[in-house]
């Protein structure tokens, strides 16, 4: 039997023969909740009885979401969390270390190729960037995983999406997912998981493939996976803390969809209100003001992102009515970021730069929105309410389009800010 | 699960997400009373001071999307919802409505053929929806039997905790 990466993967693990469709029950290599699924799903272990996890090296809490604590209830939240991982023996970084979960547990080397990793995180996918069948779930499915150290996954269909081309510098990761995601639409790829290729995937940095195997998710799909090459071997053996075994689809596998993306002739996207789905060029919508940018989130707050924003700050104000809020998305990225005198660059062009958390994301804290305001994030999700008051608005975007916006004060093609010097020098 | 559930038909769109079901803002805890007060605010702010227990939700495509907070299912359940029918669900709410003990069906013809405020009555053991305002009769997509099964059991807990006796032994 040809298998698909994801097939492969789940095969691999389940001694079954996982073709398309079966329930099989995997070997999960790695489990983890945040601050807001932790609490259930411990309680949900309690109720199973499970006295130990199945192996505390396996297993972590991070607390992300509303930390540092926003409020006494979310306080709570994070001490629970914490006294039960400490408890456990089990993997624990405290604020002032963590960072956003999908951006943190690669950056550790917790997430490695082949392997089969949980999440009690939509978002969780975001491992598929390092070739592992990473899939979100539930809290108590989470906590089923946490107690047995296996879990029940359906054998997806797989669309083998190619991005073909060389893209031009102003094109980042963000805009190829927004691409993909505006031809497949918000439940394309429901039950089905993404499998990556094409000429352009090649010259990607880990940083683009981790944004782009984010927001698998908001096309409906389990995983977004890529396959392993040299770039993917070389960020994954620099940090693994165990042993891998990197999987690899057989040519010839039988593909649910085949999904072909020129990346030469893309333009600069954005993903208007209220769908992550509803992609156009951002000079399109360069009538719309802006209150407010956020660069951060497990999307885009890595280094390679807020070293584009920076790029576009440099020597440039943020506009007189818009708040730019940057949250570099883990210490690693901060500390590089300090060093590279970004943070300084953001500062001085007027922007709020904020410690490591989702902070206003998923409408937490650290920059809520008020009725009637709109937002440019680097984020995942513009639906109703997700920052906010339900009557905001929300554009997600690559760090280009974000920042060039915060300059402007509309939602703005970098290429309307940048000289075409800047431009040519974006990526290296 | 042989009761059968009635109430009122509320029916919405596609894409009805998380975010919507439970905002983010609510999540500050996970006590199943305080999420229930907030269901559907942020699409409906009618919804949880007309609603009835036993109520009936109706979506459309991928019902469900967005993050994986259990809150979701959790909240609509402590609202009172006896169900969820919609024509698909997103696959982490289905995986999370089943673990919490929310039933949902799958019926295109259920939700093509209800209207708001249709008295709705549902067969759990067959899958058979009643609409009894229209005298319709509608069929759910039947779980594969692993998922039965789990159903059966009586959720992923019963069954965990089961396994963990087993590995025991
Ligand atoms: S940054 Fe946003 S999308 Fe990512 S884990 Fe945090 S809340 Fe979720």
């Amino acid at each position: 039997m040809k298998r698909t990466l994801a097939s492969a993967i789940i095969a691999s693990h389940s001694g079954e023969s996982a073709k398309e469709g079966d329930i099989c029950n995997v070997k999960v290599d790695f489990a983890f909740a945040n601050d807001i699924t932790a609490p259930p799903a411990i309680k949900a272990l309690k109720e199973m009885g499970a006295s130990r996890v199945f192996d505390p090296k396996r297993c972590a809490v991070l607390p992300d979401h509303f930390t540092p604590n926003k409020d006494i209830a979310s306080a709570q939240q994070v001490k629970l969390s914490r006294v039960f991982a400490k408890e456990q023996g089990m993997l624990y970084w405290e604020v002032g270390r963590v960072g956003v979960e999908h951006a943190f547990l690669p950056e550790q080397g917790q997430i490695l190729p082949g392997e089969i990793v949980l999440g009690a995180d939509s978002h969780t996918c975001t491992g598929g960037a390092l070739g592992a069948f990473a899939t979100g779930m539930g809290s108590t499915d989470l906590a089923a995983a946490w107690a047995l150290g296996e879990t029940w996954l359906r054998v997806p269909p797989t669309i083998k999406v190619n991005f073909e081309g060389t893209p031009p510098p102003w094109i980042v990761g963000k805009d190829l997912i927004l691409a993909l995601l505006g031809i497949v639409g918000t439940q394309g790829a429901r039950y089905q998981a993404f499998e990556f290729h094409g000429a352009a995937v090649k010259a990607l940095t880990m940083d683009d493939r981790f944004t782009i195997s984010n927001m698998a998710v908001e096309g409906g799909a389990k995983a977004g996976i890529f396959v392993p090459d040299e770039t993917m071997l070389k960020y994954a053996k620099e940090r693994a803390v165990r042993p891998f075994n990197p999987v690899y689809p057989d040519e010839g596998a039988n593909y649910a969809r085949k999904v072909d993306i020129d990346t030469s002739v893309l333009k600069p996207l954005v993903a208007a209100p209220s769908s992550p789905a509803n992609a156009r060029p951002a000079e399109e919508c360069s009538d719309v003001k802006i209150d407010q940018v956020f660069i951060g989130s497990c999307t885009n707050g890595r280094l390679t992102d807020i070293e584009m924003a920076a790029k576009v700050l440099k020597g440039r104000s943020v506009h007189d009515d818009v708040r730019l809020i940057v949250i570099p998305a883990s210490y690693e990225v901060y500390n590089a970021a300090l060093e590279r005198g970004h943070i300084a660059t953001f500062v001085k062009a007027g922007a709020v730069v904020c410690t490591p958390s989702c902070g206003p994301c998923l409408g937490g804290h650290l920059g809520i929105l008020a009725e009637g305001e709109v937002c440019v994030s680097t984020s995942n999700r513009n639906f109703v309410g997700r920052m906010g008051h339900p009557k905001s608005a929300l554009y997600l975007a690559g760090p280009l389009v974000a920042a060039a916006s915060a300059v402007t004060g509309r939602v703005t093609d970098p290429r309307e800010v940048l000289s075409s010097d800047e431009l040519q020098s974006l990526k290296g | 699960m042989s009761e059968k559930l009635r109430g009122r038909a509320w029916v919405y769109g596609n894409d009805v997400d998380t975010d919507v079901i439970i905002p983010a803002r609510y999540l500050v805890t996970s006590d199943p009373e305080e999420l229930g007060r907030h269901c559907m605010e942020d699409l409906d702010s009618e919804f949880i001071k007309k609603m009835k227990p036993g109520d009936v939700v109706v979506g459309g495509e991928n019902f469900g999307c967005g993050s994986s907070r259990e809150h979701a299912p959790l909240a609509l359940k402590s609202a009172g919802v006896s169900c969820v029918i919609a024509a698909s669900f997103a696959r982490i709410f289905f995986r999370n409505a089943i673990n919490v003990g929310l039933p949902i069906f799958e019926s295109s013809e259920a939700v093509n053929g209800i209207s708001a405020g249709d008295e709705v009555e549902v067969d759990p053991s067959t899958g058979i929806i009643r609409n009894l305002s229209k005298g319709e009769t509608y069929r759910a997509t039947s779980y594969p039997p692993f998922l039965q099964h789990l159903i059966e059991v009586g959720g992923l807990v019963p069954y965990v905790r089961e396994r963990l006796k087993e590995k025991e032994v």
